[in-house]
């Protein structure tokens, strides 16, 4: 091989090496938009069931300096547990619901939940007098006022069901069932491939598709670790039955917004709890009771 | 270690020359693969927003492409059965193509899963014993298991076979046998547990059916060997590689036999859901007939029943003892079944929601350039398998004696 040829073809290799980077860099660009390099603190943060004590403070911390630097709120992150001899469970007179919506704005201003795209995790149906027939409900009725006439609504939200489906198809237990009933998500472990969303037969899931959107002002900045502290993009989120709130002893916010007084909240292990009363004397059921989730949400009517 | 290392570097070398037609055809793969990448990277950056997905329809054309893929992948066992266990002479030549096919299918499967999750930075949670891994009881974890293993199990098969032509050596059964016939079961089983992926869902009644494992087999194989007839054909007009008539027609037979039995399955399920009527029965309405002005899918799903219709009427006539209308009868197979099995078999399970929601889904722009972007690189990787592989089986390409 002469000296020539080896030259030319050192050249042309290097003018195809240069070409390909070029190439790659400016297929590349949009990643410009990403906002500064990763964190590896956050990128090795352990599954919530493993996290030290200290890892667990040092992870709140990090996430509640976040919140202030994206919207200038302060946050605190608590870190309810779950109390012995507690198990929750929700129920629902469709009898007395009217469809007026206001349990699904409170749980949006209570959870810091996305405004634009607009997530909400309770989703009411308006449905036909004379049947419950999911098939030909209304999901987006508007009308003047409500209740309609012949209708009746329907409010769904995350069951917390004995058998979840979506914590058993979950690939990397990102999501699981708590002592005292909940279903939870570790944000920082969900990895996003939305088999849990394709598992729930109450649609009860919603994914990040992108970063959430919410003005700094409808922060709401009292935050549990598990429920509604600011979440990440491409994560799934859900009802928790607000346990922030619950663990301490208050009611879930979509409850303290009834008008009606439809809703009932409480613990299946005290006897003497309001829950209690209407499972053992009102004609309750469960939604879609043959695919065998076990949901400790009701429904009943009561008229 | 040093033949090895030589090895490799004589495989980067020749994957990199050729003559105009191959310069020419990687050239048009990588511009494709760049558009890709770049519509992949703005996907990193705003999110999966830019794709048509949303929470009622939340799986679309990457696990669409993914689950038709998986099935490519596993119908190499299709070459392999009849080229070992039956010793089948025209087959046993071609085998290590077909092989080679399924590691770049089994690439292409693994960056469709990996462009659909949230979170690909947190990759490492699903690695086995680092991250945390809900095995047995999550169907995705076995499927981690059964593609990567498939995976392995073919890369080693073909790496062993190939490295010991290029040393001149003759391959020890005992180093690939067991593999072979461990890759039988293991194809199975990968195209098995993706189909258990959906049915073991029981709030989504569409998916929720028996009768859908077997026909994603029956379907993989047509359409997996029907891309490998197609393969064969382009690799032995652009190549010295002799593939014996043969070979072809015996796949013509697996994939007449395939197509017929997938045909069957189809009607067994069309049958079941619209005679029964019940309410489960939405799905397949929206997919067959569409609900009101809901009937994106349905111009696709006549189509696809019409080629597959179309192909098994070809593959049962006598005219395709002719290779052109064996080559046409399988593009539609392959065509066919990649719209019955991609997006008509996972975009109907979402429509209407689990509470009777109907939102209609359709990939979007940024959406396809990275599906295509996945697909081109498939094509990339096996041209260049399969130009190193070549020369080295034929034996024009060896190591160079000391």
């Amino acid at each position: 091989m002469s000296d020539a040829t080896t030259r030319r073809d050192f050249l042309k290799g290097g003018v195809a090496v240069v070409a390909g980077v070029a190439s790659v860099a400016a297929a590349l660009e949009p990643l410009r938009g990403l906002d500064g390099p990763p964190d590896v603190d956050a990128w090795l943060q352990s599954h919530y069931h493993e996290m030290t004590p200290d890892e667990k403070a040092a992870a709140i911390a990090r996430l509640e300096a976040a919140a202030k630097a994206e919207f200038g709120v302060d946050i605190t992150i608590s870190d309810p547990q779950p109390e012995a001899k507690t198990k929750f469970a929700y129920a629902l007179n469709l009898g007395v619901c009217v469809g007026c919506r206001k349990c699904a704005y409170a749980c949006e201003a209570e959870n810091n939940t996305s405004r634009a795209p607009g997530k909400q995790y309770i989703r009411v149906l308006e449905m036909n007098k004379g049947g419950i027939d999911l098939e030909s409900a209304n999901h987006h009725y508007d009308p003047e006022q409500v209740p309609q006439a012949g209708k009746f609504y329907m409010p769904v939200q995350c069951h917390q069901c004995d058998h979840p489906p979506c914590v058993k198809v979950c690939p990397v237990e990102a999501t699981w069932k708590e002592p005292d009933g909940i279903v939870v998500v570790d944000y920082d472990w969900c990895i996003g491939c939305r088999y849990c969303e394709a598992a729930c037969p109450y649609w009860a899931r919603r994914f990040n598709f992108e970063k959430p959107v919410i003005k700094p002002e409808e922060i709401n900045p009292k935050t549990g670790y598990l429920s509604n502290r600011p979440r990440p993009a491409g994560v799934m989120e859900k009802c928790t039955f607000c346990l922030h709130r619950t663990r301490e002893g208050r009611y879930p916010a979509c409850l303290e917004a009834c008008p009606t007084g439809a809703r009932a909240f409480g613990n299946l292990h005290d006897p003497k709890s309001e829950i209690r009363y209407i499972l053992e004397h009102k004609r309750v059921f469960v939604l879609k009771e043959e695919v065998g989730t076990l949901p400790n949400f009701f429904y009943y009517f009561d008229v | 270690m040093r033949d090895y290392l030589s090895f490799l570097g004589k495989s980067v070398r020749r994957a990199f020359t050729g003559d105009w037609r191959y310069y020419a055809w990687m050239t048009f793969l990588t511009l494709v693969i760049l558009l890709g990448l770049n519509a992949y990277a703005r996907q990193l950056v705003q999110g999966l927003s830019v794709t048509g997905m949303s929470d009622q329809v939340s799986w679309g054309a990457y696990i669409a492409n993914f689950t038709y893929l998986v099935g490519i992948a596993a119908a190499a066992v299709m070459l392999v059965i009849p080229a070992y266990l039956f010793k089948h002479e025209a087959l046993h030549a071609v085998v290590v193509l077909g092989e080679l096919l399924a590691v770049a299918v089994l690439v292409m499967c693994l960056l469709f899963v990996m462009v659909d999750i949230g979170r690909p930075d947190r990759f490492w949670h699903l690695i086995p014993l680092i991250g945390k891994f809900n095995f047995p009881g999550s169907l995705l974890a076995w499927d981690v298991i059964a593609l990567n293993g498939y995976l392995l199990l073919n890369a080693h098969i073909t790496g062993y076979l190939i490295y010991m032509r290029w040393k001149g050596e003759t391959p020890r059964k005992s180093f690939y046998m067991p593999f072979v016939f461990l890759s039988i079961a293991w194809a199975i089983s990968i195209h098995t547990v993706t189909a258990f992926l959906l049915v073991g869902l029981g709030g989504r009644p569409f998916w929720n059916s028996a009768v859908i494992p077997p026909r994603f087999l029956a379907s993989a194989f047509a359409a997996g060997p029907g891309l490998i007839v197609i393969t064969l054909q382009i690799i032995r007009k652009m190549s010295p590689f002799k593939v014996q008539d043969s070979a072809l027609f015996t796949l013509r037979r697996i994939i007449t036999v395939a197509m017929l039995v997938n045909l069957f399955f189809l009607l067994s399920e069309v049958f079941v859901e619209f005679y029964t009527g019940s309410a489960h029965v939405v799905s397949a309405r929206y997919l067959f007939f569409g609900l009101g002005d809901a009937n994106k899918l349905v111009p696709w799903i006549w189509l696809a029943i019409g080629l597959n219709v179309t192909a098994t009427a070809l593959l049962l006539s006598p005219k395709t003892h002719q290779l052109r209308f064996l080559n046409l009868a399988c593009v539609f197979a392959i065509v066919g079944i990649w719209i019955e099995k991609g997006m008509g078999l996972i975009v109907p399970a979402f429509v209407p929601t689990p509470l009777g929601e109907v939102v209609e889904y359709a990939p979007t722009l940024n959406e396809t350039l990275v599906s295509m972007g996945i697909w081109a690189f498939g094509a990339l990787l096996y041209t260049v398998l399969v130009r190193i592989a070549i020369p080295i089986i034929l034996g024009t390409l060896r190591k160079e004696a000391a």
